[in-house]
């Protein structure tokens, strides 16, 4: 396992070399000067300008530019924004709480509801059940996001007053985001369910654990849902980057402070040195989670074993 | 008494007909992919001939009719500046079916010749193709699109750049998983044999047996595309006022929320139905040509 473990993270260099160039050319792939770019309005003299381009350290060679990105990032210094004056690593960790506590809910509402829509739905197979479960899968995928978010606020917050519309702390501010992010997790997760499940249910070793007398419950519980569990597994390490960036529009739409929000506001602004660190650090938990399915499907199968 | 017997004519690539035949007829015994596909239609008619259905110009303004609630003369209603909703919804249709196919033919332009290189030359060249392609969806969601957004700068052009360079390398992995199957096939080892060149062989005798994954994910992707779209709107990001963007339309709503629940409700609906029908001809479409798409 750990021989497993260490193999991950080697193939896992490559990639995260590769993100640090990408996220370090960011700056350089603006057209025109980046400097000019990131002052906008306030490029009055060249004088300014220059100042900008020796605080970013543009004058230098670029190979030398990119050897001080990742030494500061290596020492976890994702540089300082230029118009807030704070440094990045300080402006993230301030909101990266209030961002992982909202993904981790909507990555609980769409593994519950999508779990238990998918069990439903496979074990009462080609019925009215099935169908509804299908549909509301259907239009959970093909619903936008950001207006479930504003639909649940006017009818919970404006028309019956049941949940604050905005701001973030304390649970009755998290139900509307988590319900609003998990939905159209929980649609691609049933889905995944249902087809997993009705493969697993034809199998004979289904038939046994059934002949052998066990309960309808121990063996869709015990027997069905474990061995359909990898397929699963897979989609949620999915759906947790999906999450993660969706973030960014919840939080837009609740007024939730977190890394999305400062995102967009970094773009609109051109505060390029805080775009790269949001993506960078978004980029790495991707990894970091897919990494850790990986490993969870040896606790899911027991077959599966690392070496 | 001996049967007259026929020699097949192997000139024409009758096989390959005969399957797509069979596709479409099976498409069209599918009732969702047959709604989603009318939809469809009904959708690009709406945009073709807008400036005949809208029964208002889009970005008219009236102040003395603003925030009015549906009724005869403005059947979904006014906004904050009396536009009328129905006709801005109309016009909305054309920037969305745009974005939605102009987004898909950046991604399948750049996605499948990767893919095509890739799969057929293998070695060196498939590794550093796939090595991009594996970086390029180590950004999760709609993170990528939004790189390079901040690069490009917000518009609605920039947004279908975006979106579509992003979506790019599952075209690429799709086509590439299709490649090395197709290339040990026969009939591209008789065209190597009989020396034709390698462009030839990709265009003439690999693409076309690898069409039907593509036209799946194009299919699905452009319900992504038109989602991801809005949603860049949404954040500003995208279409600038005063353009009737639907996604765009919802972010000048929801102030209003309160007093005018029409201007946010309308242009989601809009969105929903759209992306609905896409999915459903798209899902009917994986069915009928037997795709299992492997992103």
């Amino acid at each position: 396992m750990s021989v497993y473990l260490l193999q991950r993270f080697a193939s896992a260099f490559p990639v995260l070399l590769g993100l640090t160039i990408l996220v370090f050319s960011l700056v350089h792939l603006v057209p025109g000067d980046p400097a000019e770019q990131m002052l906008g309005e306030a490029a009055v003299s060249q004088e300014v300008i220059e100042n900008m381009r020796e605080q970013l350290g543009l004058n230098r060679p670029l190979h030398e530019q990119y050897l001080a990105y990742v030494s500061g990032l290596l020492q976890g210094d994702l540089g300082t924004s230029f118009l807030a004056r704070r440094s990045v690593a300080d402006m993230i960790g301030r909101v990266l709480p209030s961002t992982l506590i909202l993904t981790f809910a909507g990555l609980g509402v769409a593994i519950v509801l999508g779990v238990s829509l998918g069990v439903l739905a496979a074990v009462n197979h080609n019925s009215w059940i099935d169908n509804a479960t299908m549909v509301f899968a259907l239009i959970g995928v093909s619903m936008p996001s950001f207006w479930l978010g504003l639909m649940l606020i006017f009818t919970f917050s404006l028309q019956l007053g049941w949940f604050p519309a905005t701001g973030s702390g304390g649970i009755e501010r998290l139900i509307l985001p988590a319900a609003t992010l998990g939905f159209a997790g929980s649609a691609i997760i049933a889905r995944m369910v249902r087809s997993s499940m009705l493969e697993v249910l034809g199998q004979d070793y289904i038939r046994t654990a059934r002949a052998k007398g066990l309960g309808p419950r121990t063996v869709v519980l015990q027997h069905v849902l474990k061995n359909a569990m990898i397929p699963v597994l897979t989609v949620i390490g999915l759906e947790f980057g999906r999450l993660l960036s969706g973030t960014v529009v919840i939080e837009v739409v609740f007024s939730r402070p977190g890394i999305g929000r400062l995102l967009v506001d970094a773009i609109l602004k051109k505060d390029f040195i805080v775009i790269q660190g949001v993506v960078l650090l978004s980029a790495c938990f991707y990894l970091l989670v897919n990494l850790m399915i990986d490993l969870s499907y040896s606790l899911a199968d027991p077959r599966i074993r690392y070496s | 008494m001996s049967q007259p017997t026929t020699v097949p004519d192997t000139t024409k690539p009758q096989r390959s007909e005969g399957l797509w035949r069979k596709s479409v007829k099976r498409l069209f015994k599918n009732p969702g992919a047959v709604i989603g596909l009318a939809v469809i239609v009904a959708l690009v008619l709406t945009a073709i001939f807008a400036p005949v259905l809208a029964p208002h110009p889009p970005n008219r303004q009236d102040p003395l009719r603003s925030l009015q609630a549906p009724s005869a003369e403005h059947r979904l209603g006014t906004d904050q500046f009396g536009r009328d909703i129905l006709s801005r919804l109309i016009y909305g249709t054309r920037v969305s079916l745009r974005v939605g196919l102009v987004a898909v033919g950046i991604a399948a332009l750049i996605g499948m010749p990767l893919g095509l290189v890739a799969g057929y030359y293998g070695g060196w060249i498939d590794m550093t193709i796939s090595r991009v392609i594996d970086l390029m969806l180590a950004f999760p969601g709609i993170l990528l699109a939004l790189v390079i957004v901040s690069i490009l700068g917000p518009s609605l052009f920039n947004v279908m750049v975006a979106v579509g360079v992003a979506a790019s390398p599952n075209y690429a992995r799709v086509v590439r998983g299709s490649v090395l199957a197709a290339k040990e096939n026969v009939y591209v080892e008789s065209a190597r044999a009989i020396g034709a060149y390698v462009r030839g062989i990709m265009m003439r005798h690999i693409l076309p047996n690898i069409l039907a994954p593509v036209i799946v994910l194009a299919t699905l992707g452009t319900a992504g595309a038109i989602l991801s779209a809005a949603a860049l709107s949404f954040l500003g990001l995208g279409a600038q006022p005063p353009t009737a963007e639907w996604g765009a339309m919802l972010s000048e709503g929801r102030n209003y929320m309160r007093l005018a629940w029409w201007i946010t409700t309308f242009p989601g609906i809009a969105i929903m139905v759209t992306v609905l029908a896409v999915n459903l001809l798209g899902d009917g479409l994986r069915d009928s040509l037997d795709v299992r798409l492997r992103t």
